[in-house]
């Protein structure tokens, strides 16, 4: 089971880390990884596999959310599902 | 200027992440355009719980609801975190329970506190059914549980109503309309210390759909399954934005565009649907495509027809630009979904949508230009407050005149007036939350007194000879 991981934010110092710890934490594997900076907009996402996951994938949400929070960043966690079903026939 | 600073491609077969534009444009839709699900409806039958003992019948009710929907809350809140899409509300649509009342006889009202008290049990935001098919003629318990209405209305708080009066095989059945007029004026009244609320709860049908997931006018037809999940997706700020995108296309483009949108969050809404009926271990039912809006600001129906080209809702043009709506949000979602059903349209609910709300106050939308756009979209007279003096015989026959439009149209008509006791045209009632709040509106008072006391039956017209 995968999962997309957005981060959006003011670019700071250590985001990519601190996200990618989080994520190594719950023994979250991230799969690819593609990130952008418009003006000094940080913006990032991120295909993780969740399977492994320690959590559930609604309590994994949780705690990407507060980690956001923490960091004044908005991050999003989502089944991958969701775009497939959007964007695909 | 956007620059990638890396991109990490783990070797192997896994399969490549959707392109970035297609996940900002979800999540944008989520976050800033009020993309959401509307409703989880569970419709649960209610047949196999029918007792010759009214208090033998309420226990079987209460047992089979809360059994059944038991975990309906819970997986609802579970998906929404898990897939990133909100889902605002759960509920439960059940059995007519005119049907039970039949056979059990006894205070309808014992049935409705039982509703209430299984919608509290698990946790749901509205439960509908306290409802009756009345369309040609009055069978055993109809009368009676219609009469209680008022009542149960007032008594209950997530408890919702319906009642069936006319559709294109059997015609209009104008003594109960013209018994719903009172029913209505008497839903406000008890109801009066708290906005009128009663009256917001009870909708009036023609060819009144059995799988309808939207409140207030959802119950559980006598032919769908036993337990059954039901999706209403939302979505007007996704299409408005859209179209905002295409500022000088042509009207095709306009069509197009509301399609490849409805064809988006219809998808989700099937996702959504599958997941929760694999779940919940129920069957999956259908997802009705409505455009449902709300009264945030940027999830407003009116708002679509004004981003096409009016200046104000309900300017001349109103009802073509519901109608190329209505028709491509159908179009779009019908290929998106493997059983459509319910209302599926565009709804104009004054009160919830703050585009119409600002319509009526600027004196652009009006109750005869409100009745023509019924014509061409999915629903009917929807959430729009009276003055609190109109009579009984007007109201059934504003009722009469929407369930017409049904009839003819072969099509869903539901009214929900809330007649504002003691205010009159100009002032506001304010029922907060998703219901939202809106202006008392301009009614015509010539008497339609003597047509109304007629009763009887309108005939269902020529075109219901299908066979």
């Amino acid at each position: 089971m995968r999962a997309v991981i957005t981060v959006v934010g003011k670019d700071m110092v250590g985001i990519l880390a601190a996200v990618s710890a989080a994520c190594a934490e719950q023994n979250v594997n991230v799969a690819e990884v593609s990130q952008s900076i418009l003006q000094d907009m940080f913006c990032m996402i991120m295909l993780v596999d969740v399977s492994a996951c320690k959590m559930p994938l609604a309590a994994f949400s949780d705690y990407m959310r507060e980690l956001g929070q923490k960091r004044a960043l908005q991050i999003h966690v989502m089944h991958e599902d969701v775009f497939e079903a959007m964007h695909s026939i | 200027m956007i620059y990638r600073l890396r991109k990490i491609r783990i070797a192997g077969e896994i399969p490549p992440m959707q392109n970035t534009r297609n996940i900002l444009e979800t999540i944008q839709m989520i976050q800033q355009e009020n993309l959401d699900i509307r409703t989880i409806t569970m419709g649960i039958s209610l047949l196999d719980c029918c007792a010759e003992d009214i208090g033998r019948s309420c226990d079987k009710i209460y047992e089979k609801i809360t059994r059944l929907a038991e975990k309906l809350v819970v997986t609802g809140e579970a998906i929404s975190k898990e897939y990133g899409i909100p889902i605002i509300n759960k509920r439960i649509a059940v059995t007519p329970v005119a049907m039970l009342l039949a056979s059990s006889g006894g205070d309808p009202i014992r049935y409705a506190k039982t509703l209430e008290r299984a919608a509290q049990a698990v946790g749901v935001n509205f439960l509908g059914g306290y409802s009756a098919l009345v369309h040609k003629g009055f069978a055993a318990g109809d009368e009676a549980l219609i009469r209680s209405i008022p009542e149960a209305l007032s008594v209950t708080e997530h408890v919702c109503s319906s009642v069936n009066i006319g559709s294109t095989k059997a015609g209009i059945h104008m003594d109960a309309v013209r018994l719903m007029g009172h029913i209505i004026k008497q839903a406000a009244l008890l109801t009066q210390a708290n906005n009128c609320m009663g009256a917001a709860k009870l909708v009036v049908f023609c060819n009144a759909p059995e799988d309808n997931p939207f409140m207030a006018g959802a119950f559980h037809g006598a032919g769908e399954p036993d337990c059954v999940i039901n999706v209403g997706v939302s979505g007007p700020g996704v299409v408005r934005s859209a179209l905002q995108k295409i500022p000088e296309g042509d009207l095709s483009d306009v069509a197009d565009t509301v399609k490849k949108t409805a064809f988006k969050i219809t998808r989700m809404g099937q996702l959504v649907a599958t997941e929760a009926a694999k779940r919940l271990g129920v069957p999956f039912g259908i997802v009705d495509l409505s455009l449902a809006p709300t009264p945030a600001v940027g999830d407003s129906v009116a708002h679509i027809l004004e981003e096409m080209g009016l200046e104000s809702c309900g300017a001349y043009g109103t009802t073509a630009a519901l109608a190329l709506l209505n028709d491509a949000v159908k179009k779009g979602g019908t290929m998106a979904s493997s059983h459509v059903g319910g209302l599926s349209g565009a709804f104009i609910p004054v009160t919830e949508d703050a585009g119409m709300v600002a319509a009526v106050r600027c004196g652009s939308l009006s109750l005869e230009k409100l009745e023509a756009m019924t014509a061409v979209c999915s629903v009917g007279l929807d959430m729009i407050v009276v003055p609190g003096d109109t009579s009984q015989e007007i109201l059934a026959a504003i009722l009469a005149d929407e369930a017409a439009i049904g009839m003819v149209n072969n099509k869903t008509t539901a009214v929900r007036l809330i007649p504002a006791i003691g205010k009159g045209v100009g002032e506001e009632l304010n029922f907060g939350g998703l219901l939202g709040a809106g202006p008392v509106m301009h009614v015509n008072t010539a008497s339609p007194a003597k047509f109304i006391a007629r009763g009887g039956r309108i005939p269902a017209p020529i075109h219901s000879l299908r066979n």
